[in-house]
């Protein structure tokens, strides 16, 4: 529990919007938002006054990242009654994300559901009315981590982290039941051992703050499959995609008779993109092949988009294509809404009762396929959808842990250098074992107990 | 007189007021005593035997890891544990020695009956303390009628009612009755309805304690078999020896009183024959029968569970120690048991040294009730009744020291409910004993809980070398310690200071001969000037190690010596852990009214507020310790907090 480092978080909704506000604060809020931002007017923001706003740019460096206007606030005067600064961007969710990186780089942390709320009280910032006021945000806060921590993380990478933590978790149960009873387990040349143990995992943490860097994102994009019966509008979504101010990045002709592969950039997300041909039950033999190809592809697929044709009825081709994608990803598409719809929500549901998202689109004039761009990044950044089976930190919040981590586990070897005496290993290993916990929403509590009792067998 | 008065006279009760009835005179109820005593209190202790007083059933020694620590801040409060085993002890060693100062641990073999007597002397002298031997069957209580606004009790204490039917008109009660509460012990197929060692069990006062709505739980635990020390041969073990300097667990003790000859253990080992005879009679275990219900400690297995659940280990250790001097009865450490008698004497003899023993008292186990200390809050007074206070294994602890820890701070706060004071409670960033009776009463302990130093979050704060540095002002200002034992912890501090500040302005030159010195002792020489404090921040390097080039030092007291050593040393990891505590303590700092109302705040989530309103923490770092409470949940009981601070 910190109270007085320095947070940041994106003060507004998650959903698509034009605008989004990062706000920052504690002691070092202007000094590290100053480090990322320069002013149109070239002052300093260390030299802004209480209550002003400037314009300028987010910079990485050399690039720029957004335009953006900055409101500065000084302590006591402003919600946190901590110094504090809200960067109002213009890019989407994605710049954003981006900025909250930058800012983390510069120290920052994350800041976790309903703590600035919680600063603002423990400074005795809020009167009665604010404070009825914020509940309900809270509340929607409240919601929303544990709606997050729920989505996050299935899959690989919690099960990389939650094996990393029992890993590191052992080691300190070893130390510790050592330290309880001396006589009965000795430490002689574990330090060697627990050397070997450290660069293992140094290496783990490493490669996964890499991963978050790694652009892989960019080279390779999310394969994404698009399905459905003919007619249902395929080459229409394809065209539009492609068309409609979207950036081109390849332009691979499609090598075969039925599938046409494009690599787009859906709002910032690249999409390695696969058109099949329709599937159909067909006893023609060249069909055949076709409906074989597709099922080729939809199993490699990170991504499946299917199109049902909402101005039809049901059929048997959408079964047969339901029945094919009942464990992949998928987002429905309900396709053709500038026609009057026979399909029903209840229709698909009922065809595919897993279909986390049933999105209504027209891929004839594009109504739907922003809702579609976010659906995808919003599955990306939550970690439901990986690429390739390598496991990604998308969140910065988890790198930032990861980093943490990683810090602690680099103490842990500086200490075994010095020859510092084992109950300091175990503090540092402590450390890192719960800021993986963190990430993946796990709280010590009895763990360590646990594990010193059921893996060595103590004295008396 | 007329004689049906007489008559009737005779048949009338008893009928005593006392201010405080402690039940029990284990190592809990000892301290609990002593305390109230001391507090100016008219206490009564009662005990089902006064030869068993501060009695160690089971292991005959005080400390060892974590454990030392609790003694250590025992004695800086002003309890009597510390000095007890200083005066009593037959052995000591320093445990942990080569590791970093906070896991160093103290512990001092006892000479049991001499730990007893000393024990019961120090009670029998103690103004306004009376011992009397009696079973108490029966807590009295009556509808509330004080004006507390820190609790929700709708009973309070007015005394207890003991076996012949007499009573203690009293206000305030501890319960500590260790392992005695309709005890039963197990010896294989041999069962007995008794205390530890063959004592009475206390039988009627579970009945009390269920109609007061206090919930009972079975634990249970158990002790290896003593043996006649002239049936063993020492020359097949390791003899383990006392540590040369011999350092007192009290704080009021001269260390040149206590150096003294000491006794030695011995170290021996079970082998595969023993794990066979324990394999092919576990059917006769109680325990793996079936016959137990309670629950027992993992951290100290029977030798059954050791072999069961550790069956890739090829031996354990197990250890003989002297039960004291005027006695050769050996406890057997690491061999606790519940199998028959046949058994036990077969298996013991397959042990190295043990082949012709001859068992003076079996190894048993015991079961008992005890509750879930939940029930308290962390003055150890129970939520529900006003005045009733609880300490020791009862509350489901083990281990003398826990015990006693928990009774003196159950004396000490019943004493202050009496006084119109606020209790003491320590916190978890400056005691073992905070963290002790933080997990107690927080935590939903499934087994006899046991202090262990991964516990405590800011360990290498709480080291047993500066007990008397966090604790002594709170024994001072609750009246257990005299202003002269507070004033040499303040002169302590206050030379300390001086040391260290003098240490970083104090720069040393690098001269060959410095150069010199310090490659003598295996360091580099300095290339440019640094103060005495980063030099004795090298690993390899210490305070006394660095007297040579540091002429101007005064001559200071070890203990003073040792601090400087310690907090220059480590001091990047202090300054670390002492910034956590500060975010700790806000959180810690903020009070919950006992008798607030959790449906009124918004936005709670459900379980969290059936946590809370079944659990009725007493502070903000309380409550974000109860599972189930996330926290969100912690955002908005301060929203709400915030907000009725604002109307009144």
């Amino acid at each position: 529990m910190y109270l007085s480092d320095t947070i940041c978080a994106i003060a507004t909704a998650t959903a698509p919007s034009g605008i989004g506000i990062i706000r920052v604060s504690g002691p070092e809020a202007i000094a590290l938002c100053d480090s990322i931002f320069k002013a149109k007017s070239r002052h300093s923001l260390l030299e802004a006054k209480a209550y002003t706003m400037h314009y300028g740019f987010i910079y990485d460096q050399d690039q720029v990242i957004d335009e953006v206007l900055v409101s500065v606030f000084r302590a006591p005067h402003s919600y946190t009654a901590e110094d504090s600064v809200e960067i109002n961007c213009h890019g989407g969710p994605f710049v954003l994300q981006k900025v909250l990186h930058l800012l983390t780089e510069k120290g920052v942390r994350i800041a976790s559901p309903g703590e600035f709320t919680r600063r603002a009280f423990l400074n005795g910032r809020l009167d009665l009315s604010e404070a009825e006021a914020v509940m309900d945000t809270i509340s929607a806060q409240n919601a929303f981590a544990l709606d997050a921590s729920m989505k996050q993380l299935r899959g690989e990478l919690s099960r990389l982290i939650a094996s990393m933590r029992a890993d590191i978790l052992y080691e300190i149960a070893f130390i510790e039941s050592a330290l309880d009873d001396p006589e009965h387990i000795s430490l002689d040349g574990y330090p060697e051992k627990l050397s070997d143990k450290c660069k293992t995992l140094l290496s783990q943490t490493e490669k996964l703050i890499l991963s978050y860097e790694s652009g892989k994102i960019r080279k390779e994009g999310i394969y994404t499959v698009i399905l459905g019966k003919p007619n249902a509008g395929k080459s229409s979504l394809l065209n539009y995609l492609l068309g409609e101010n979207r950036a081109i990045v390849t332009d691979i002709a499609g090598t075969t008779r039925d599938v046409l592969e494009e690599d787009i950039l859906l709002d910032g997300m690249q999409l390695h993109l696969v058109d099949t041909a329709g599937i159909r039950s067909s006893q023609d033999k060249i069909e055949q092949i076709g409906v074989e190809k597709a099922l080729t592809y939809a199993k490699k697929a990170d991504l499946i988009l299917y199109l049902v044709d909402g101005s039809a009825p049901i059929t048997e081709e959408d079964r047969q294509i339901a029945d094919l994608i009942r464990d992949k990803k998928v987002i429905v598409l309900q396709n053709k809404t500038d026609l009057v719809q026979s399909v029903q929500r209840e229709d698909i549901l009922s065809l595919l009762p897993n279909a986390g998202c049933i999105l209504p689109i027209s891929a004839l004039n594009g109504e739907g396929v922003d809702a579609l761009a976010n659906t995808v990044k919003e599955m990306f950044y939550h970690g439901d959808l990986t690429m390739n089976d390598q496991i990604y930190l998308t969140n910065v919040r988890h790198k930032q842990l990861m980093e943490q981590a990683r810090q602690s586990l680099l103490q842990v070897q500086h200490s075994l250098e010095q020859n510092m005496p084992e109950d300091f290993l175990s503090i540092d290993l402590m450390d890192a074992y719960k800021a993986l916990g963190f990430i993946i929403g796990e709280e010590i509590d009895d763990d360590l107990a646990e594990e010193i009792f059921s893996k060595f067998c103590m004295g008396k | 007189m007329d004689t049906t008065t007489l008559i009737k006279k005779h048949h009338t009760q008893i009928r005593e007021q006392v201010d405080v009835c402690v039940i029990g005179a284990g190592h809990a109820g000892c301290e609990a005593a002593l305390a109230c005593a001391r507090m100016g209190l008219e206490t009564v202790i009662f005990t089902v035997s006064v030869d068993s007083i501060a009695l160690m059933p089971c292991n005959p020694n005080i400390g060892g890891s974590s454990k030392g620590h609790l003694v250590r801040e025992l004695d800086a409060l002003g309890g009597e544990m510390g000095k007890n085993i200083d005066k009593t002890f037959i052995q000591s060693k320093m445990l942990n020695a080569s590791k970093g100062p906070a896991v160093h641990s103290l512990r001092a073999q006892a000479d049991k009956a001499a730990y007893s007597a000393e024990m019961r002397r120090v009670l029998e002298n103690q103004e306004h303390l009376s011992i009397k031997q009696a079973e108490v069957c029966e807590i009295l209580t009556e509808d509330r009628k004080d004006d507390r606004s820190d609790t929700l009790a709708s009973r309070q204490i007015t005394g207890v009612r003991i076996a012949t039917g007499g009573i203690y008109l009293c206000r305030a009660v501890i319960i500590c009755t260790g392992t005695y509460l309709k005890a039963r012990c197990l010896c294989g197929e041999s069962i007995t309805y008794t205390g530890p060692n063959g004592l009475q069990a206390a039988n009627q006062l579970s009945s009390s304690l269920s109609e007061l709505g206090i919930s009972l739980r079975r634990f249970k635990t158990g002790t290896p078999a003593r043996m006649d020390g002239r049936t063993l041969d020492y020359s097949k073990m390791e003899e383990q020896k006392g540590d040369e300097e011999i350092v007192p667990f009290s704080f009021s003790t001269d260390p040149d009183s206590i150096q003294k000859e000491q006794v030695s253990c011995y170290l021996t080992y079970t082998n595969e024959e023993t794990h066979e005879i324990i394999r092919e009679n576990l059917d006769r275990s109680p325990i793996y029968a079936g016959v137990i219900e309670g629950t027992g400690p993992r951290y100290c297995p029977s030798i059954e569970d050791k072999v069961v659940r550790f069956a890739e280990k090829e031996r354990h250790q197990v250890f003989i120690e002297p039960e004291g001097l005027f006695t050769n009865e050996m406890y057997v450490g690491g061999m606790s048991s519940s199998l028959p008698e046949d058994v036990q004497l077969a298996m013991y003899r397959t042990v190295p040294g043990l082949e012709h023993c001859k068992i003076v008292k079996n190894a048993y186990a015991i079961e008992y009730d005890c509750i879930s200390a939940r029930e308290l809050y962390p003055s150890l007074e129970f939520k529900k009744i006003s005045g009733l206070f609880a300490a020791g294994q009862f509350n489901g602890s083990s281990g003398y020291e826990e015990a006693a820890a928990q009774g003196l701070i159950a004396g000490i706060n019943a004493s202050r409910l009496l006084l119109g004071k606020e209790p003491l409670i320590l916190s978890r960033s400056e005691s073992y004993i905070g963290v002790l009776i933080d997990d107690l009463v927080t935590k939903d302990n499934r087994e006899p809980y046991r202090m262990m130093t991964s516990r405590a979050e800011y360990r290498l704060l709480l080291r047993q070398d500066n007990a008397d540095l966090r604790l002594r002002k709170y024994g001072y200002q609750v009246g257990l310690v005299s202003k002269e034992d507070y004033e040499k912890v303040l002169k302590k501090e206050e030379l300390i200071r001086q040391e260290m500040e003098r240490l970083h302005t104090v720069i040393v030159g690098a001269a060959a001969k410095t150069g010199a010195f310090l490659e003598s002792l295996g360091s580099e020489p300095l290339k440019t000037g640094c103060s005495l404090a980063e030099l004795i921040c090298r690993p390899e390097l210490t305070y006394d190690l660095v007297a040579p080039l540091d002429p101007e030092r005064k001559d200071l007291p070890r203990a003073v010596r040792e601090q400087v050593n310690i907090q220059i040393k480590y001091a990047g990891y202090i300054s670390r852990q002492n910034k956590q505590v500060e975010q700790f303590s806000k959180l810690e700092g903020k009070k919950i009214p006992a008798d607030l109302d959790y449906d009124a705040v918004d936005s709670l989530r459900l379980e969290a507020r059936q946590k809370l309103k079944e659990f009725r923490p007493i502070s903000i770092g309380q409550a974000s310790r109860i599972s189930g409470v996330t926290p969100a949940d912690i955002s908005m009981l301060l929203v709400h907090l915030e907000k009725i601070s604002g109307k009144v």
